[in-house]
């Protein structure tokens, strides 16, 4: 087994371990101080769970909302449309576009980020039961070992703990660096919020002209065009003689 | 031996297994190496399925050290091209003496 640990993570890990066993002087005191550093760092991942939590959260709000735009742009699309206004209704439809591909890509993420967390969970749920496990077997060790023998034991158990130690924190680093990249796609669509980008389109100020020429270069024309269409056909159906004019719009379109 | 899955859990497997995880691990490497993604995948996931297969998992109270270590299940082929170099992270089990 010489050499038997490979890779990035286990070098991460046998280092933190060896720090660990290197304050090993006095095996009670260092049983003792292991369990307190232990118990500290269970605190923090208590915490850095929290902080992604908080960031899921934050994200979920920010998707709530984009769906509420979609809903509303696709209603806006409809009312223009029956009122033969076909160029508001691109544009509501072309906002949309851009709001639900938005929309599938933070749900996408949350979704990711969710498997991370419980992953993260989990682990930290094993660190807890190793610590406790520790804190039983310190005092056996305590009472029962001579001191050298004691410093053998106390390295087998430091190690089982401050390897699932070392695990916690590969899953919390994991599940901060998507929050991170989440975090950079988050603000990208508040500042196309910020812009009015899914604002209500009957409140079309100045500048808007501006954001939609960006907005149609960033939404799937097809897709819009095959939008416009279909939204024109249901329409037409229920209109009598608009029906082949309208349809034949979007033919040529 | 035991073999930890990062972000799973620790399983014990028999000595005997050791000869299989190294050849699975070499694959891995040989994938990583060919820059084949699907190849990566594959070969990852059945080294995780051996290892969960044939291993039994450790409570979560035991304190025993891993002798192997492997990344999440979920690494990514840029993550898997700085682990799964050289020999892998199984090396070749030592002749029997």
């Amino acid at each position: 087994m010489a050499g038997g640990m490979g890779g990035r993570f286990s070098t991460v890990i046998k280092s933190k371990i060896s720090r660990m066993l290197d304050r090993a002087e006095d095996p009670g005191e260092t049983l003792d101080y292991s369990y307190q550093r232990q118990l500290e760092s269970l605190q923090n991942v208590k915490k850095g769970i929290a902080d992604v939590v908080t960031a899921k959260k934050r994200l979920q709000m920010q998707s709530q909302k984009l769906e509420q735009s979609v809903v509303k742009l696709d209603t806006q699309a409809r009312q223009a449309l029956s009122a033969g206004n076909e160029d508001l209704a691109r544009i509501a439809l072309e906002r949309k576009n851009v709001a639900q591909t938005e929309l599938q890509s933070l749900d996408q993420q949350v979704t990711e980020l969710e498997g991370q967390q419980e992953k993260l969970t989990d682990s930290e749920q094993k660190l807890r039961t190793k610590i406790e496990s520790f804190r039983t077997k310190k005092e056996v060790i305590k009472a029962q070992y001579s001191a050298a023998e004691a410093q053998v034991r106390i390295g087998e158990a430091a190690t089982g703990v401050g390897e699932q130690m070392a695990d916690v924190g590969l899953a919390m680093q994991r599940a901060t660096d998507k929050t991170e990249q989440m975090r950079a796609r988050a603000d990208a669509v508040s500042e196309l919020e910020a812009a009015g980008t899914f604002d209500d389109l009957t409140a079309l100020g100045p500048g808007q002209d501006d954001i939609d020429r960006q907005l149609s270069e960033l939404s799937s024309t097809s897709q819009v065009d095959d939008e416009l269409s279909r939204m024109k056909a249901e329409l037409g159906s229920g209109q009598g003689g608009a029906e082949s004019k309208q349809l034949g719009e979007g033919g040529a379109a | 031996m035991i073999v930890r899955i990062s972000n799973e859990g620790q399983f014990e497997l028999d000595e005997s297994d050791h000869a299989r995880l190294n050849e699975l691990d070499d694959t891995v490497v040989a994938a990583v190496d060919a820059g084949d993604e699907d190849g990566f995948h594959a070969g990852y996931e059945e080294l995780l399925h051996f290892v969960r297969t044939e291993g039994r998992e450790l409570g979560a109270d035991d304190l025993l050290p891993s002798d192997f270590i492997l990344p999440p299940p979920d690494l990514s082929f840029v993550e898997a091209g700085e682990e799964f170099t050289g020999d892998g992270l199984i090396p070749e089990p030592e002749p029997a003496a």
